[in-house]
């Protein structure tokens, strides 16, 4: 039987979770599970005051109700699967190296901020930062995928250095800046000044983008390795279109006040 | 009041080299006895030495908080967590005021002197000051590139260039004179990448050259009787070929008291013919000079492997380093006071500069005849962090541990050191006493500082005898700041509020109406807001001139 926490209180300011991973709770009886320490606000807490805990955690955790205001769950988690059913909080996953998260509602700010493996999906939106660099550092991602089915907000991939980033609807303004490398894929529609200080890495998007003027066109083309990401993504149930797949591509390279080694992709609607 | 008894005691200002005697301690101060009832510790296998000194460092003020803002990366990767008596903080290479003044204790040190402050950044400094707990600290205020006092000396006017001076060290609380890179600031300032690379080189704007201005300011700091001389960051820092602009600069004091600070990093040479190209070591011409000039003491200012921050009033070196990364960094204007630059760096043992600047450090004080006037820094966060001096220290102490250290190093830098030539030399508790406590309590003039001597302050660290100098000297066992255990059997047993160490050299109070024409056609503050009034500076100790020192006894 696998772990099932079910919120019973709301938090009313953001609730520590780092502690709801699979790998710091195998093992524990339920008893134990409720007693482990969780911070709220400036205080300390448990998990039992905000869960109910329900079966013991064999690799996966499935929390239940609106954990909009649990923060940090599955951050730095190397293994196992968490499954939220309802809303996440801000920094679901930062920083995992293995594993798989799935969130059948929304997810906040920072998701799977320096991520280096494992797999996040969301069904919902989610806030800014996807897959992004924190403050102050250079490298965001170092691997592992984010796929999110709905929108999601500023900064998608920032400092990313290798790994996939998928939206499945609009992202917002600054997508892949500062990108090192790896790939962010929008079907929907980019936001502004997509990839600014992009130094590598590819930016995707199925819809036409205003980019920014240190962008210059390079050709159009139909790259075979588009099609492997896309049929990938595909496979894990983002609904790329057979014109997305086999489509033709303009392919815009920067930035220029980098290497402009980068390339954003624009499916060619002509 | 209290009895330590037992442990060996290295004092070496007072003449004791590892004997066990009782030392005493009553209201604060080391004192000849103390009555039977009063508490003992026993100190067995103990070392007991006066607290730490640490003569140049940057800890706080305007261009530290700049060095934070900019990295918070290292804040999240080592939270300072509070314990019960003490607050918590962030660490990195430039931490947070609470927690440097925490790991300075932890450390075993008591005195800290921040190394550079443009004057309108006092405020800040001093309100730093007084939330960087333990220690007592001082800062050395920015002379070197002032606007007003390059006017004056270039006016012939040098009375009221040393009444400016004191002013100047009064108004901003500061404890003495600092020079960096003295003409560099107007070139720079004034267009695009240009510095000043000669001490008879005309200072842009002005009828003047860095000769001029060190020697006016070396001799003007003599006169005021402060208790540590000018303190001096040469021209050329970081320059290949740079030790003849050093040792012109020693040669300028004639005799007066000066100190040159991080002399590592002034101690290059190059090959001849090839401008601009790696440097060499000339540590030996450098030292030579200082072993042979008394009036001369420096500062290693040596370079750890590992990440470090440059932060420096020398504005066009902070854009030659930045020049060498792609990374972010700062360089900002100080009116017309100072420039400033902060660069993120990392030293890597591979790289021959590097490398260079490591064997340069330990060269320089191996070669060292006089513990009291070449002392222990790393200009902290320049060559790196203080958190390094334990691992300074064992490659002082430790030859074998040295010879490992150097296998791992890029070999064609080390070839061309004294290093390579079979340096053995390993230094005494008692001369590690002298270079981290006993030698820059004297350079500093701080009489009741860095000995054990009945009078003294009584900051007192006691560390457990150990082969591996860098555990020793990493996690001392009890802190005694002040008479009052700070750290006790390694833990936290008190908070406590240092003191502010500063001057007040006597000067003629007119000189404010040379001042202040000129401050409220050029500065973007009302000179009546300028000064720093006393109660920003909460616990403090006014440290006499030698005039004062003569008139008070």
């Amino acid at each position: 039987m696998s772990l099932t926490l079910t919120l019973h209180t709301q938090p009313t300011v953001p609730l520590e979770a780092d502690a709801i991973a699979p790998e710091r709770l195998e093992g524990m009886t339920p008893d134990q599970i409720s007693a482990v320490a969780l911070q709220y606000g400036n205080q300390r807490a448990q998990i039992g005051d905000f869960f109910k805990v329900e079966g013991t955690c064999n690799g996966e955790i499935r929390v239940a109700g609106d954990a909009s205001r649990v923060k940090r769950m599955g951050s730095g988690m190397t293994r196992g699967k968490i499954v939220i059913e309802g809303d996440a909080g801000m920094h679901l996953g930062a920083g995992m190296a293995g594993g798989e998260i799935r969130v059948e509602g929304d997810a906040g700010e920072w998701l799977g901020a320096e991520m280096s493996g494992g797999r996040i999906t969301v069904t919902g939106n989610a806030g800014h930062m996807v897959g992004s660099a924190l403050r102050g550092t250079r490298k965001g991602v170092e691997g592992g995928e984010i796929i999110v089915h709905g929108n999601a907000g500023n900064e998608v991939g920032s400092g990313m250095r290798r790994g996939l980033i998928a939206i499945g609807g609009d992202s917002g303004d600054f997508t892949g800046v500062n990108m090192l490398a790896g790939t962010v894929v929008v079907l929907g529609r980019l936001g502004w000044r997509t990839g600014a200080g992009m130094k590598r890495g590819t930016i995707v998007s199925a819809q036409p983008a205003e980019l920014l003027p240190t962008f210059f066109y390079a050709c159009a083309y139909r790259p075979v390795a588009l099609r492997l990401v896309l049929a990938h993504l595909r496979n894990l149930g983002l609904p790329v279109t057979d014109a997305q797949l086999t489509g033709r591509y303009r392919r815009w390279s920067g930035d220029g006040v980098e290497l402009s080694k980068g390339e954003i992709l624009l499916l060619d609607v002509s | 009041m209290l009895r330590i008894v037992n442990g060996r005691v290295h004092d070496p200002a007072n003449g004791v080299d590892g004997e066990v005697r009782d030392i005493c301690i009553a209201d604060g101060r080391i004192v000849a006895d103390v009555p039977p009832e009063a508490r003992r510790l026993d100190a067995s296998g103990l070392v007991v030495m006066p607290g730490g000194v640490d003569i140049h460092c940057h800890i706080a003020g305007p261009k530290v908080n700049l060095a934070r803002k900019l990295q918070p990366e290292d804040h999240r990767r080592d939270v300072h967590p509070r314990t019960a008596f003490t607050r918590s903080g962030t660490g990195g290479t430039v931490p947070s005021t609470f927690t440097t003044g925490y790991r300075y204790a932890t450390l075993g040190y008591t005195t800290a002197m921040e190394a550079a402050v443009p004057p309108i950044g006092a405020r800040h400094t001093l309100e730093e000051f007084h939330d960087t707990p333990v220690i007592d600290k001082g800062f050395y205020v920015l002379m070197g590139n002032n606007v007003l006092l390059y006017r004056l000396l270039e006016q012939g006017r040098h009375d009221e260039f040393r009444n400016a001076l004191a002013w100047w060290l009064s108004a901003t609380k500061a404890y003495t004179a600092k020079l960096v890179n003295p003409g560099g600031d107007e070139a720079w300032k004034g267009r695009r990448n240009a510095n000043i690379t000669r001490l008879d080189e005309k200072i842009e704007s002005f009828e003047l050259t860095p000769r001029q201005v060190i020697g006016e300011l070396i001799r003007a700091v003599d006169e005021l009787g402060l208790p540590h001389p000018a303190h001096i960051h040469c021209n050329n820092l970081g320059h290949s070929g740079n030790y003849e602009t050093t040792l012109e600069t020693m040669r300028i004091a004639e005799g007066h008291r000066a100190h040159i600070t991080h002399i590592q990093f002034h101690s290059y040479g190059e090959v001849p013919g090839k401008s601009s190209h790696n440097p060499t070591s000339k540590a030996r011409e450098i030292s030579d000079f200082v072993n042979d000039h008394p009036n001369i003491s420096a500062d290693v200012g040596q370079v750890m492997f590992g990440k470090a921050t440059s932060m420096t009033a020398d504005a066009p070196l902070a854009y030659m380093l930045s020049r060498f990364g792609d990374g972010k960094w700062v360089n900002a204007d100080t009116e017309h006071e100072a420039g400033c630059g902060i660069v993120p760096f990392a030293y890597q043992d591979r790289v021959y500069t590097h490398a260079l600047q490591w064997a340069i450090g330990l060269e320089l004080f191996l070669l060292s005849k006089d513990p009291w006037r070449m002392v222990f820094s790393t200009d902290h966060p320049n060559g790196g962090s203080f958190m390094s001096y334990p691992r300074l220290i064992r490659l002082l102490m430790d030859r074998e541990f040295r010879r490992e250290e150097m296998k791992k190093i890029n070999q064609k830098a080390l070839h061309g050191t004294a290093l390579a030539d079979g340096l053995d030399r390993e230094y005494t508790l008692n001369e590690i006493a002298i270079i981290t406590r006993a030698g820059p309590a004297r350079l500093l003039g701080l009489a009741n500082k860095g000995h054990l001597g009945v009078g003294a302050d009584a900051d007192i660290t006691l560390y457990e005898e150990h082969p591996d100098k860098e555990r020793m000297f990493g996690a001392p066992r009890h802190v005694i700041k002040d008479g009052q255990f700070i750290i006790e059997d390694h833990e936290f047993r008190a908070d406590h509020e240092g003191r502010v160490l500063h001057v007040a050299p006597d000067h003629d109070p007119q000189i404010t109406e040379v001042i202040r024409p000129f401050f409220e056609e050029f500065y973007s503050m009302r000179f009546s807001n300028y000064p720093v009034d006393d109660h920003y500076l909460g616990k403090h100790e006014v440290v006499p001139t030698a005039k004062q020192r003569t008139t008070s006894s």
